[in-house]
């Protein structure tokens, strides 16, 4: 049978490989793309939480409501990074972020 | 839901979370992504979450990916050929995330709380309805349904509007800070071909 661990387990390898691509890859897009893996791994927590912990016989709609706002950041926040990274093109013609190191000492 | 769908939505979720991060074209990464996302939404509707699932699919496999994909092709970028992997890189980053899921692994071997199942937390869909005051959600609880968009709303409208406010005023700060970084200065347009 299905627990609540295996879908904690889930979300736990999925952040894992949204970490390992942010570690991994050089592209800034898909380092994006891992960093939106990671949020939605954590949502699928808060989700299972959600259904896991019934208040009055239906699930939790705190942690779902978490959830909605979650999406919404993250929808926010990829809008206002993916300007940065054209912006960040203009300037460098690359998406590769080792064209980026004048913040290196 | 039958465990076999948990595994089979499971798996699509995790692989196709690997493809992102495997694939060398950004557009296989992005279209891994979607059906990655896809196979999320399908564990969250297994979680009698409709509302948050549905929500998954629209904005994200739908407008974010859009969005990336848009930039993918408006940048032009190309597979990264020729371009030797860095294998310490790559070690560094599965070692990473192999150590993580160990440590996932160890918790949850000692989270008693998490052997429950689905079939042991039934939906007690009368309990709810005898606390329900606002007629349309509780007429759905009595017809055996769960309402879940409407209890959502309830939620964020009774208990969260303030902060649904907030989150409004950051999606339009989100919306004005986008305008003025793709917005070109006179003076670079100006020396611009």
């Amino acid at each position: 049978m299905i627990t609540l661990n295996h879908y904690l387990l889930v979300a736990g390898i999925l952040f894992a490989i949204g970490l390992a691509g942010v570690v991994v890859r050089r592209n800034i897009l898909v380092i994006y793309m891992s960093l939106e893996m990671m949020l939605s791994a954590a949502n699928l927590t808060l989700v299972a939480f959600s259904r896991f912990n019934l208040v009055d016989g239906v699930p939790d709609y705190a942690a779902q409501s978490l959830v909605f706002f979650t999406i919404t950041v993250a929808a926010a926040e990829v809008a206002v990074g993916l300007a940065i990274i054209v912006a960040l093109y203009r300037a460098k013609q690359s998406v590769d972020v080792e064209s980026v190191t004048k913040l290196q000492g | 839901m039958p465990s076999l769908l948990f595994y089979l939505f499971a798996a699509i979720t995790l692989i196709f979370g690997i493809g992102v991060i495997a694939a060398r074209n950004p557009v296989t990464s992005a279209m891994s992504l979607v059906v990655s996302f896809a196979g999320l939404a399908a564990l969250f509707i297994s979680l009698d979450a409709y509302f948050i699932g549905t929500l998954q699919i629209l904005v994200y496999a739908g407008a974010v990916m859009v969005l990336f994909l848009f930039i993918i092709m408006l940048l032009d970028i190309k597979e990264e050929e020729g371009r030797a992997i860095n294998y310490g890189t790559a070690l560094g980053g599965i070692l990473l995330a192999v150590l993580f899921t160990l440590q996932i692994v160890s918790v949850l071997g000692s989270f008693k709380e998490g052997e429950k199942t689905l079939s042991d937390q039934p939906l007690q869909l009368a309990t709810a309805s005898a606390k329900v005051t606002l007629p349309t959600i509780k007429d759905d609880l009595n017809t055996g349904t769960l309402p879940d968009a409407k209890l959502m709303g309830f939620a964020l409208f009774d208990k969260y509007p303030f902060h649904l406010q907030v989150v409004g005023l950051l999606l339009l700060a989100g919306t004005v800070g986008v305008v003025v970084l793709s917005k070109r200065d006179r003076n670079e347009r100006e020396e611009a071909p």
